[in-house]
């Protein structure tokens, strides 16, 4: 295994768990409802400083979870971010204490559609809230107040992540320090928003979904696998596919005797990736999480010179050559706002063929970045740890 | 270092807000922070150029010059400084014309076409190969060619006024004939 290789990652990680907004406490939602008890999923990696001050916040995409790096028990992967996370790396956890938390609305661990409803006893299904990155964000922002935080290091992650990133500096300016918004937008365009309902549609028009109530019974696999497999499509690139699959088919024999087989590489892929995703993630939850995603809008009513004022916090803006689900334009709109605002700020836009999921397989190039940015913003912070006797 | 890096730093007042188009690897920008406290941010097209910015912990937006300054605000920063960039963007005078709308003041050093060795080469019917403009033609980066006179002649025109120059060569300041001898000019220039 990968870890007995280099024998550098971070080894077993543990998930643990917090609930708080117990009612009558509970979370006030950006729809105007109510949510709660919430618990909310997360993992923490390294140790946190005697001042508190070198907490990363790693906020994960669409289908990622709380398990960002390390090891799970008997897993054959580790966490989805690895690559960045462990010591030496780009969030080096022999500097930094990163938290990882799974997103309101998730289903690992997180509460999300598929948890209990304890008004029921049963799955919230449809009854859950609509939910936005907005409540997301609040709900880490609990975590990292419960952990003894008042401010973040900095707060990082891609696509999705990238939104509550850009979230983290406009709702809570005070709270972060910095931040790196990688290959996202300031705002769901039409195009992004119409993928995510082609995702919706194909789910919602498989038969087992049942208006959402599956739970117990046959699950909308067909439905969440297709939409999975757009998904995979837009966070691939023209180039990546060619390179990966060209036109090659899946027997030696060439194509399948079976009619409308999985014939070319692509294919099996596709099929692979979408049949696999089932097992791990609930279509509830993607209906709501990708909703969440098209109603990010951090402009909102104002104008862009509006957004990031009063930001103190340094930015390091992310976007990759080859991504055409979240372009590099979006990723200049953000350079915009801060041109505009006065916010210190850098943007790279690092080449790469492999489209949107570059932003989780250009590791070098973004390990480059972050570290050389991390310094910086940190400053002369004392990686002091609290075994460490102070001076 | 190169010289006109210390005379730009030497020009620049303790701890203004700093914008460099162009800023390369981000020499003169770390210097300016360091030595004179600069709030400094470049913008550099090369991927490996900003690579080494970010390494010097510098703030860099990577982007075209001709295209990067339009969002700033007027009077954003208290400088903005083009070293060695001004011959090689494609749209010189607006690029000018907005570096004194974002910056109260701009510094512009660029190689003197002028400087009697090009006119030499000039002369005997090559494009000229010299320190300052050491590219083959087939390889130049350069767009522009100008010389001091030029320069001056162009701020002139616009109304520009030339706070103080400088004038470079072999890593040594020139005061005589400088349009003759100098291979580099320096110009701090406002509206």
């Amino acid at each position: 295994m990968m870890m007995a290789e280099n024998g550098k990652g971070l080894g077993i990680t543990e998930t643990q768990y917090l609930t708080f907004a117990q009612p009558p406490e509970e979370l006030r939602l950006e729809s105007g409802g109510k949510l709660g008890p919430i618990t909310v999923a997360y993992e923490t990696y390294g140790r946190l400083n005697v001042d508190r001050s070198n907490a990363i916040l790693v906020v994960h995409a669409l289908s990622g979870d709380a398990h960002a790096a390390g090891w799970h028990e008997g897993d054959k992967s580790p966490g989805w971010w690895d690559d960045m996370i462990g010591p030496g790396k780009g969030l080096d956890t022999d500097k930094y204490f990163v938290i990882s938390s799974n997103v309101l609305g998730g289903c690992k661990g997180t509460t999300g559609p598929s948890s209990l409803n304890p008004l029921t006893g049963k799955p919230y299904a449809l009854d859950f809230p609509i939910i936005t990155v907005g409540d997301m964000v609040s709900v880490q922002r609990r975590l990292v107040e419960h952990l003894g935080i008042e401010k973040l290091l900095t707060v990082i992650g891609g696509s999705m992540g990238g939104m509550q990133v850009l979230e983290w500096v406009v709702s809570h300016p005070g709270m972060v320090r910095s931040a790196i918004p990688i290959a996202t937008a300031l705002k769901h365009a039409p195009q992004q928003i119409a993928f995510n309902e082609v995702g919706r549609q194909s789910i919602m028009g498989d038969a087992n979904w049942n208006g959402g109530n599956y739970y117990g019974g046959p699950l909308p696999a067909k439905g969440l696998a297709v939409a999975r497999m757009v998904g995979h499509i837009t966070y691939m690139s023209d180039i990546s596919m060619a390179e990966k699959f060209g036109r090659r088919f899946r027997s030696e024999r060439g194509h399948d005797p079976e009619k409308f087989g999985s014939d070319f590489e692509v294919e099996g892929y596709l099929r692979y990736r979408g049949d696999n995703f089932v097992k791990r993630f609930d279509a509830n939850s993607y209906l709501y999480i990708t909703k969440a995603m098209d109603y990010f809008d951090i402009l909102g009513d104002k104008e862009l010179r509006e957004v990031f004022r009063g930001v103190s916090a340094k930015l390091l803006v992310i976007a990759f050559k080859s991504d055409w689900l979240y372009p590099a334009y979006q990723s200049e709109e953000i350079i915009k706002a801060c041109k505009l605002a006065g916010v210190e700020a850098t943007y790279a836009e690092i080449f790469s063929t492999y489209g949107h999921d570059a932003f989780l397989l250009e590791v070098e190039e973004e390990t480059h970045m972050i570290k050389y940015f991390l310094k910086k913003v940190s400053g002369h912070l004392e990686v002091k740890t609290p075994n460490e006797a102070p001076r | 270092m190169r010289l006109q890096d210390n005379i730009i730093t030497e020009w620049a007042p303790q701890g203004s807000s700093v914008l460099e188009l162009g800023c390369g690897n981000g020499d003169l920008l770390l210097k300016l922070v360091t030595e004179k406290k600069a709030r400094a941010q470049g913008i550099e097209i090369d991927a490996q150029a900003l690579r080494e910015c970010v390494a010097k912990g510098l703030n860099v937006f990577q982007e075209d010059i001709d295209g990067g300054l339009a969002v700033f605000p007027d009077g954003a920063f208290d400088l903005v400084i083009m070293n060695e960039c001004l011959q090689q963007v494609k749209k010189p005078d607006f690029v000018l014309k907005e570096a004194l709308r974002v910056g109260r003041k701009a510094i512009v050093a660029f190689p003197n076409f002028a400087y009697y060795k090009v006119r030499f080469q000039v002369l005997f019917g090559k494009v000229p190969v010299t320190p300052s403009l050491p590219y083959q033609w087939y390889e130049t980066p350069n767009l522009h060619f100008l010389s001091n006179s030029d320069f001056k002649g162009y701020c002139r025109k616009r109304g520009f006024k030339i706070e103080r120059s400088a004038f470079t060569s072999a890593g040594r300041t020139v005061r005589f004939l400088p349009n003759l001898v100098s291979q580099l000019g320096i110009y701090e220039i406002s509206v």
